[in-house]
C-alpha cells in the first residue's frame, strides 16, 4: 500500500470533540420532543416462576400517572417471541426477549410492568405502588452448582465446525503423559459493562405504523430489524437514531426488555416515552461478561516447547437464550501445541443473557491460557517472555494457514523494554522496596481482524464540502473522526471540508460497532466512495476540458480541491466549479472483504507488560505501571487510537482487581447493586498506560492495512497483571478479582 | 414547570408561598383520610397540584430562573429535564460516579444528591456555562488536544471537577489530581489523558 497521506497517522483531533466538552453532545435520553412521557419500569422479586397476580390500582391513580401497563393489558407485538430467539441463529440476530407478554418469570427484577407519567419523579413514584404476588419455582443462579449440568451449545451439535465446537490437533489430552505438566483451575467472576450512560431509549411511534427510536444501541441497523420484527412493520418504517452512546462495551450488541417495554409504552400513551433504567437495572437486565469457569492442562519439554494443551471452558448463559463466545479462540492458534484440545460447554441459569463485554470471550480465556504460560514458564525455571518466544507461531497452527501479517515479536520488544523487563527477578518476591513487593507480568492477547460488508454513500456538495454517510454509530473510539481522515486523505481534502455523520439507521447500510471491525469495515467504504467521486470528477472534468478528456486516469492529481494533470501545468480545474456546473454529484459504494480471508489467517495481537507493587501486610496491590504494544495494522489516528488502548488496559485493571458481580444464590438476585459496591477503576487506580503500535500495514484485511484495537487493548490486561502479582509475591491467584484477602 | 429567565426572585414571597403550603401538607397529614377521599374520587391531581409545587429561584449559568418544582425533584433532573440543560450527565443517581458534577456557589457538587430546592438563591454553573461564548474554557480545550475522553458522557463531569480541582489547589502532581479526581468515573478510562489534560491548564498558569 502506498502511503496515503497527510491525515491518517496524524493525531487529529476528534469531529465531534467541541461537542462532548460543551455538553452539546445529545445522547439518546436528551432528545427534546413535544409531550415526551416519562417510563419506569417495575421489575420481579424473584428469580423464577409465575406472576400469581398484580395490583395496579394504586399506581393507576396517583398523580401524573398516564399508563400502568403489564401482559394483562398491554398491546401485542405481531412478531413476538416470548421464549427469545432461535438458538441456531447468529447473536445479533433476533430480539431477546419480548417483556409484558406472560405471566412467566425468568429471571430477578425481570420487568413485569412499566409505569408511564408526565414527569419521572411521577412515573418513580407510581411504579413502588405497583403490587404483585408470586407462585414460585426453585431457580438455579449458581454455575458452580451446576456445573454437572453443562452441556454442548446447540450451534456446536448443528455445526461441528463452529467456534464453540469441540476441536482436536494431535492426541486428545496428551498433556496427561507430558513429562513436565501443569493443571490448574481458573475462574472469572460475573463482570458488568456499566458504561457511564445508562441505557437508555426514547420511542415515538410517530405514526400508527412508523417508529422512531433515540436508542442506546452500537447497532442502529441490528436494533431497526429486531424491532421491525417485532411490530411486522417493513424496516423502514422504523428508524433508529443513535449520534451519541455514552459508553458501552458490549452491552449494546443485543435488544434488551426495556427496549421492548418502552415502545409498548409509546403506543399506549401515543406520546414519545423516554426510559433510562436505574444503575441496578444495569446489573440485571442489560448483560454482563460470564461467569466462567477454566481448566488448563498443558505439558511441555524440559527445553520449553509445549507439547499438549487441553483447555476447558463452561460459561453461563440464561434460560432462554444461549449465549457463547469464543473463550477457547486464542489457545488454538496462539502458541506451537502439537497436540491441543479444546471444549466448551454451557449452564443455563435463572439469570438475564449475558452479552459480549469488551474483549470478550478472548478476554476470558487469555486469563487462563497466559496464567498457565507463566506457570510453565516459573515450572521450567524460564523467563516468560523466553517461553512465549519458544514457542511462537510462524503460522497459524490451527487453519494451517499463513498469518497475513504478525508483528508480535516486535511488541514484545517494544513492551519489554518499556516496562524494564530486564529487572523481573525468575524468583518471586525478590524485590522490594519498603513494605511493597515488585513484580512483573506479561500476558498476550490476539483478536480477529474481522471486516464485514459495508456500504456508503458520498456527494460532493455546491460549496466544496463533502457529505458521507454512514449508519455506523461510535460509541467512543473517534468512528467519525477516523471516517474523516480517510476521506480528506483519499479526496486530496482539507479534514474541515469533509462531514462525516453517523448513527442513523437511514443512511447507508453498515456493521454493527463491535468486534473491533469497524475501521476494517466501514473504513474502505468510505475510502472507496471518495474513489467513486473522484472518478465522477474526472469525468465531468472531462467533459469540459480537451486536456483532461485526453489525459490518462493516472495522470490526474487530486489535491487541495483542484483536479490538476501531471506534465500539464496549465490544466487544472476546481472541484466546486465542476459540481456547481453539474448541479451536485453523488455516489452509493457497497465495500466487501476480498478473498484473501480464505487463504490467510488474520489476527491483531497484542501484549500487556505490568508492574505491580504488593503490599506485604495489606495484600492492597497497586498497578505502577503498564505498557500495552499492538500490532494493529495501519493506525489511523495515533491520538484515538492510543486512547483506546489506554482504555483497554484499564479495563484490564478492574477485571484482574475489582470487578465481581455477585449474586445471592437464596434469592438469585444481585447483592452488587451499585458503583459502591462493584467497583471499577477510578484515576486512582489507573497508572500513566503507555502505548506502542507497529503501526504496518497489513495488506490484505483491506487497501487501509488496518486489523482493530478495541479488543486486543483488553485481551491480556488481566493476565499480565496476575502474573506480575505472583512475581511479587509468589502468590498464584487463579480466581478473579485479585482482592486483598486473597493475597494475605 | 414553567421556565422564566430574567425575572428577579422574590425569596420573601417564594418563602410566604411556601410556608402556606406547608401548612396544606400539615394539614393534610393530619387528616389522611382526606386525601384517600380526594383521591378516590379522583380529585389527586387537584390535590398533589396544591402541595407538590415548592417555588424556587435559581440562577443557572447567570440566567435567572424563577420555577415551581416539586420537593423529590433533584437538581441533576431539573437540570435535565425541566431546564433542558442535558451537557449535565445521569450516571448513577447516587453520587458515586461524578458525571452529574456541577458547581453551586463555586463548588463541586454531584447534583444528582440534593434536591433542587435545597439551592434556592443559589448560583449553579453547569458545563454549558463554562466557555465565553464561543471561546472554550481552557479546561475545555485541553481535553480535546489530550483527548481527555471518548463516548463523552462523562467528560462535563470530568470537566467541572478539573476546574474545580485546580481551583481548590488540589492539582500540585499528578497522584494529587489522580485523588481529587477520583469521584468522576471514566469506563472507557481516559484517565491518561484527562491527567496530561489537567497538568496542562494548571501548568500554564492561565486563570480557570
Amino acid at each position: 500500500m502506498k502511503p496515503l497521506s497527510k491525515q491518517i497517522g496524524t493525531g487529529m483531533n476528534r469531529v465531534d470533540g467541541r461537542l462532548k466538552v460543551t455538553g452539546a453532545a445529545t445522547y439518546s435520553a436528551e432528545y427534546e420532543l413535544p409531550g415526551i412521557t416519562y417510563a419506569v419500569l417495575v421489575g420481579s422479586t424473584i428469580a423464577k416462576g409465575r406472576l400469581a397476580s398484580i395490583d395496579t390500582k394504586d399506581a393507576e391513580r396517583a398523580p401524573g400517572v398516564l399508563a400502568v401497563i403489564t401482559h394483562l393489558n398491554a398491546p401485542k407485538a405481531p412478531g413476538t417471541k416470548p421464549e427469545g430467539k432461535d438458538p441456531s441463529q447468529p447473536q445479533t440476530v433476533g430480539s431477546a426477549l419480548q417483556v409484558l407478554v406472560d405471566d412467566k418469570i425468568r429471571f430477578n427484577d425481570q420487568p413485569i410492568a412499566v409505569v408511564v407519567a408526565d414527569t419521572l419523579e411521577r412515573a418513580r413514584f407510581a411504579a413502588g405502588l405497583v403490587k404483585a404476588q408470586y407462585a414460585k419455582e426453585a431457580h438455579q443462579t449458581n454455575l458452580e452448582a451446576n456445573r454437572p449440568n453443562a452441556f454442548l451449545p446447540t450451534q456446536a451439535k448443528k455445526n461441528p465446525k463452529s467456534p464453540v465446537a469441540d476441536y482436536q490437533r494431535g492426541q486428545a489430552d496428551a498433556y496427561k503423559t507430558g513429562a513436565l505438566k501443569l493443571e490448574a483451575e481458573y475462574v472469572i467472576p460475573t463482570e458488568v459493562h456499566h458504561p457511564m450512560e445508562l441505557q437508555a431509549i426514547t420511542a415515538h411511534w410517530e405514526a400508527p405504523d412508523r417508529l422512531t427510536l433515540y436508542d442506546k444501541t452500537q447497532g442502529t441497523m441490528a436494533t431497526r430489524r429486531d424491532f421491525a420484527k417485532q411490530w411486522g412493520l417493513p424496516e423502514e418504517n422504523v428508524k433508529v437514531i443513535a449520534t451519541f452512546v455514552g459508553g458501552a462495551f458490549g452491552n449494546a450488541l443485543h435488544s434488551w426488555p426495556h427496549e421492548s417495554a418502552a415502545i409498548i409504552a409509546a403506543k399506549v400513551v401515543n406520546r414519545p416515552v423516554k426510559l433510562m433504567l436505574t444503575r441496578e437495572q444495569m446489573f440485571t437486565m442489560v448483560g454482563y461478561r460470564p461467569h466462567t469457569w477454566q481448566k488448563i492442562g498443558m505439558s511441555a519439554t524440559p527445553d520449553g516447547k509445549i507439547t499438549a494443551i487441553t483447555h476447558e471452558a463452561v460459561g453461563q448463559t440464561s434460560t432462554y437464550e444461549e449465549f457463547t463466545e469464543s473463550t477457547l479462540g486464542q489457545t488454538r492458534m496462539m502458541y506451537e501445541a502439537p497436540n491441543l484440545t479444546t471444549r466448551y460447554r454451557l449452564v443455563a441459569l435463572d439469570i438475564g443473557s449475558p452479552i459480549w463485554m469488551r474483549g470478550p470471550g478472548e478476554a476470558t480465556g487469555a486469563f487462563a491460557l497466559e496464567s498457565a504460560m507463566d506457570e510453565m514458564a516459573h515450572l521450567l525455571n524460564l523467563d516468560p517472555l523466553e517461553f512465549r518466544l519458544r514457542n511462537y507461531t510462524e503460522q497459524d497452527p490451527e487453519r494451517n494457514r499463513p498469518w497475513s501479517t504478525k508483528f508480535l515479536k516486535e511488541c514484545y520488544k517494544a513492551g519489554a523494554d518499556r516496562i524494564g523487563w530486564s529487572k523481573r527477578q525468575l524468583k518471586p518476591g525478590a524485590l522490594r522496596e519498603g513494605d511493597w513487593l515488585i513484580g512483573y507480568g506479561m500476558g498476550v492477547g490476539t483478536f480477529g481482524a474481522h471486516r464485514g460488508s459495508s456500504k456508503a454513500n458520498a456527494q460532493l456538495l455546491p460549496n466544496g464540502t463533502v457529505l458521507l454517510q454512514s449508519a455506523v454509530t461510535d460509541i467512543g473510539p473517534g468512528t467519525g473522526t477516523a471516517m474523516t481522515q480517510i476521506a480528506a486523505d483519499t479526496l486530496g481534502l482539507e479534514p474541515g471540508k469533509i462531514r462525516f455523520e453517523w448513527g442513523n439507521s437511514t443512511f447507508a447500510q453498515a456493521p454493527t460497532q463491535g468486534g473491533s471491525a469497524i475501521v476494517n469495515s466501514v473504513g474502505p467504504a468510505v475510502q472507496e466512495a471518495c474513489l467513486a467521486l473522484k472518478d465522477k470528477l474526472r469525468e465531468l472534468a472531462a467533459t469540459g476540458n480537451s486536456a483532461f478528456a485526453a489525459a490518462r486516469k493516472e495522470d490526474v492529481a487530486f489535491a487541495d480541491g483542484y483536479l490538476t494533470l501531471n506534465g500539464n501545468p496549465t490544466a487544472r480545474a476546481n472541484y466546486v466549479d465542476l459540481v456547481r456546473q453539474a448541479g451536485g454529484t453523488a455516489v452509493a459504494v457497497d465495500s466487501k472483504p476480498g478473498p484473501d480471508g480464505q487463504k490467510y489467517s488474520m489476527y491483531s495481537f497484542s501484549v500487556h507488560f505490568a508492574e505491580v507493587r504488593v503490599h506485604q501486610l495489606t495484600g492492597e496491590v497497586r498497578v505502577s505501571k503498564l505498557v500495552s504494544c499492538a500490532d494493529a495494522g495501519t493506525i489511523i489516528n495515533e491520538k484515538t487510537a492510543g486512547n483506546q488502548m489506554k482504555g483497554g488496559a484499564v479495563g484490564g485493571i478492574g477485571m484482574a482487581l475489582m470487578e465481581h458481580a455477585l449474586i445471592d444464590d437464596r434469592f438469585g438476585r444481585y447483592v452488587t447493586k451499585d458503583l459502591a459496591d462493584y467497583h471499577v477503576p477510578v484515576h486512582a487506580d489507573a497508572p500513566a498506560v503507555e502505548v506502542f503500535f507497529v503501526n504496518q500495514p497489513d495488506p490484505h484485511v483491506n487497501a487501509l492495512g488496518t486489523k482493530g484495537i478495541g479488543e486486543i487493548a483488553t485481551i491480556g490486561v488481566a493476565p499480565a497483571i496476575a502474573n506480575a502479582v505472583f512475581n511479587a509475591t509468589g502468590k498464584r491467584v487463579r480466581e478473579l478479582p485479585i482482592t486483598p484477602d486473597k493475597l494475605i | 414547570m414553567a421556565s422564566e429567565p430574567e425575572v428577579p426572585a422574590n425569596h420573601d414571597e417564594n418563602r410566604r408561598t411556601f410556608l402556606k403550603q406547608s401548612s396544606l401538607l400539615t394539614a393534610l397529614a393530619f387528616v389522611p383520610g382526606t386525601v384517600v377521599e380526594a383521591a378516590a374520587g379522583k380529585l389527586d391531581e387537584r390535590v398533589a397540584e396544591a402541595f407538590e409545587q415548592v417555588p424556587l429561584s435559581l440562577k443557572v449559568n447567570g440566567v435567572r430562573h424563577k420555577l415551581k418544582v416539586e420537593p423529590r425533584t433533584t437538581l441533576l433532573d431539573l437540570l435535565r429535564e425541566n431546564l433542558n440543560l442535558t451537557g449535565t450527565k445521569k450516571g448513577c443517581d447516587y453520587g458515586q460516579c461524578g458525571a452529574c458534577t456541577v458547581h453551586v456557589d463555586g463548588q463541586r457538587v454531584n447534583s444528582c444528591l440534593s434536591f433542587a430546592v435545597m439551592h434556592d438563591g443559589k448560583e449553579i454553573t453547569t458545563i454549558e456555562g463554562l466557555a465565553d461564548g464561543d471561546k472554550l474554557h481552557p479546561m475545555q480545550e485541553a481535553f480535546v488536544k489530550h483527548d481527555g475522553f471518548q463516548c463523552g458522557y462523562c467528560t462535563p463531569g470530568q470537566i467541572m471537577s478539573a476546574v474545580a480541582c485546580v481551583r481548590e489547589g488540589h492539582a500540585g502532581s499528578e497522584g494529587e489530581i489522580r485523588e481529587y479526581m477520583s469521584g468522576n468515573i471514566c469506563r472507557c478510562g481516559a484517565y491518561t489523558n484527562i491527567v496530561a489534560a489537567i497538568q496542562e491548564v494548571k501548568d500554564g498558569g492561565k486563570k480557570v
